[in-house]
């Protein structure tokens, strides 16, 4: 019994926590529907780097390219066709002169990060440690330089705007619930225990013949993939966009929630995403004084350094995460 | 491309990029003695600087050497609060909590910055008490800003004091131990929170001394001070090997050179992808000898 029970429970908790921020935004009152949808998109792309950092152990400061490169294909292919020659005028032609719709645009970032993910990890999935860290950095550096400088595939250094905003609390709740899905299918795949199993021990899960390389390349493509998918929830949401937001900052908060939640399961990223959003929702309303019982009203431009300290003491107090880096389950 | 960043290469820039070098091997120098005994890449280095140069631009009008000797204090106690406060609870923790708890403590004090700033309504601050130093002199008929004899000369010195302090003195001993096997070093008597100490604190002075460095070419201070210098930093501090001091030092100073003979010999409009092109060759650097460029050819895969 506890071999089926088990897994199923693994999964509903985080399906069942997503469902719970995503059907409580439609209940609670209209103004905290953008907390809800911005911590719905960070699921999403924290849950796309679990997949590649969780499982395989190895930091990489590059899955944010993945969210960029979605982001932005999402965004440049939904701009109604009327405006587009004007806002973007030097795009090649196949970009310039198509518009696809909304589920398709998603499909797209989606692709587009894959295929993305699957030129870099060919050669870069050799590194592991500081090495790799340094590399995937490497990538984010060359992957915004090269957004932010040419105007062919996308605005430069303009903001890109006239997205249309799809990202409603609906196509949220699902797009995170598809990457979780997504996620713990391969966590539980051969491909993911193998991957597993080379981050427990590298040299014993060679000597029982995993090919490290190949397992992190999957792993790597398969994050790509979710994160281009989340770049595209998250342009939907934003209907503007420009490099700088799916950058170093970016790239830093959402390594902040995986590793707070517990870096090694799937539980862990979705309630480290979920928690330090709902945080920094929290602090962001305590600025203009929010009553809990109590009237609480912090000074303006502290919610920052409530934030930074905070994280820290978590992980101070709990390094291994809030939840351990373990999967959720009922009986201890 | 080469070509045209030879040929226009001058004795100026080939000094400002010796000078820089010189500021970015400290600052590897700093991030080095850290790793070496903590494991821990701090990335909350840069706002120790940031630290150090608000407080110079905040006494700017004090007598320099007060000036001066203040932004030492602030950067050296930040920096050992910094070890006592969060280091040590860490102690133990996987590379990546560490790292991204100095992710949070970076946050948290660039927070900070920008709150104390703000307070006149504008950001940034300017430090002009020792501006002075970015004059330029004629050394051997080239016009060489001060700032960069000075770095170049503090560096050196810095560099020896620290050879000698680390191969003839006991406290260097141990720190080599503990950089090469903590744990064997702590059952052979070495005390860890010293040694720990120790490296932190002199991390902290090299972090003031660059802070004074960085203030005097770049006086106009914001919450970002030394951000990207840090960044930069670590990025050569890996592709040179951080593993040994040595290596990452000169990672540091390779980067740095690099960096200032592109900035100063190519015009902006031709740099556009220059991030690129510098990034993609560190890629292919790491590829190439993941341990570091002048970390030499062994390869550490464990065997059974």
């Amino acid at each position: 019994m506890r071999r089926y029970l088990d897994p199923l429970v693994q999964l509903l908790a985080p399906v069942v926590l997503v469902l719970a921020v995503g059907v409580g935004s439609t209940l609670f009152s209209s103004s905290n529907e953008i907390y809800v949808l911005n911590a719905l998109v960070s699921v999403a792309i924290v849950v796309a780097i679990y997949v590649f950092v969780g499982n395989s152990g190895v930091l990489s400061f590059g899955q944010i390219s993945f969210v960029a490169v979605g982001a932005f294909t999402a965004g440049v292919m939904t701009i109604p066709l009327e405006s587009k020659a004007g806002v973007l005028p030097q795009l090649f032609p196949l970009l310039g002169e198509h518009t696809v719709g909304n589920v398709a645009s998603l499909v797209l970032g989606a692709g587009a990060g894959g295929v993305f993910a699957l030129i870099v990890g060919l050669p870069l999935m050799r590194l592991s440690g500081l090495a790799a860290g340094i590399a995937t950095f490497a990538v984010l550096e060359v992957t915004h330089n090269i957004l932010r400088e040419w105007t062919k595939i996308g605005p430069g250094a303009t903001t890109l705007s006239l997205v249309p905003e799809t990202t409603d609390s609906l196509q949220a709740t699902i797009g995170a619930l598809l990457v979780v899905t997504a996620a713990f299918v391969y966590q539980r795949s051969r491909f993911g225990r193998r991957l597993r199993a080379s981050r427990e021990d590298p040299a014993a899960a060679r000597g029982v013949g995993v090919d490290v390389h190949r397992e992190r390349l999957w792993a790597f493509v398969v994050s790509g993939a979710l994160a281009g998918f989340g770049g595209g929830l998250l342009v939907h949401l934003l209907g503007s966009i420009t490099t700088e937001q799916v950058y170093l900052e970016l790239t830093f908060l959402t390594l902040a929630m995986l590793v707070i939640g517990g870096l090694t399961s799937l539980w862990g990223a979705v309630v480290g995403a979920l928690a330090v959003s709902g945080l920094h929702s929290f602090l962001v309303e305590a600025e203009q004084g929010v009553d809990v019982g109590v009237s609480l009203d912090l000074p303006q431009g502290t919610r920052l350094i409530f934030l930074g300290g905070i994280m820290a003491l978590v992980l101070i107090v709990r390094p291994s995460g809030l939840t351990g880096g373990r999967e959720f389950r009922l009986i201890r | 491309m080469t070509a045209a960043i030879l040929g226009s290469v001058d004795a100026q820039t080939l000094a400002d990029a010796v000078g820089l070098g010189a500021v970015y091997a400290l600052m590897a120098v700093g991030i080095g003695l850290v790793f070496g005994v903590l494991r821990l890449v701090n990335f909350a280095y840069g706002q120790l600087i940031m630290a150090g140069a608000y407080t110079l631009a905040f006494t700017t009008h004090w007598p320099v050497v007060w000036s001066i000797v203040a932004c030492f204090v602030v950067v050296v106690a930040l920096s050992l609060v910094m070890d006592r406060a969060l280091f040590r609870p860490l102690r133990g923790a996987s590379p990546a909590v560490m790292l991204v708890a100095t992710f949070a403590i970076a946050f948290m004090l660039q927070a900070i910055a920008q709150l104390v700033d703000i307070r006149d309504n504008t950001i940034g601050e300017i430090a002009t008490s020792i501006a002075p130093l970015n004059r330029p002199t004629t050394v051997l008929g080239v016009e060489v800003r001060k700032i960069t004899i000075v770095a170049v000369l503090v560096t050196a010195v810095v560099l020896a004091l620290l050879a000698l302090l680390l191969m003839r003195t006991t406290i260097g001993l141990h720190m080599r131990a503990a950089a090469t096997d903590f744990r064997t070093a702590r059952l052979l008597g070495v005390r860890a929170n010293s040694v720990i100490a120790f490296a932190v604190l002199l991390s902290g002075l090299l972090a003031a001394i660059v802070s004074v460095m960085l203030t005097v070419q770049f006086p106009f201070v914001t919450p970002d001070f030394a951000l990207r210098d840090t960044i930069v930093v670590l990025v050569g501090v890996v592709v040179g090997g951080i593993d040994r001091l040595w290596t990452a030092t000169l990672g540091g100073f390779a980067i740095g050179f690099t960096t200032g003979v592109i900035n100063g010999a190519l015009p902006t409009e031709q740099t556009v992808f220059l991030p690129s092109a510098v990034f993609a060759l560190v890629i292919l650097v790491l590829l190439i000898r993941p341990a570091g460029l002048f970390a030499g050819g062994r390869t550490t895969v464990e065997r059974v």
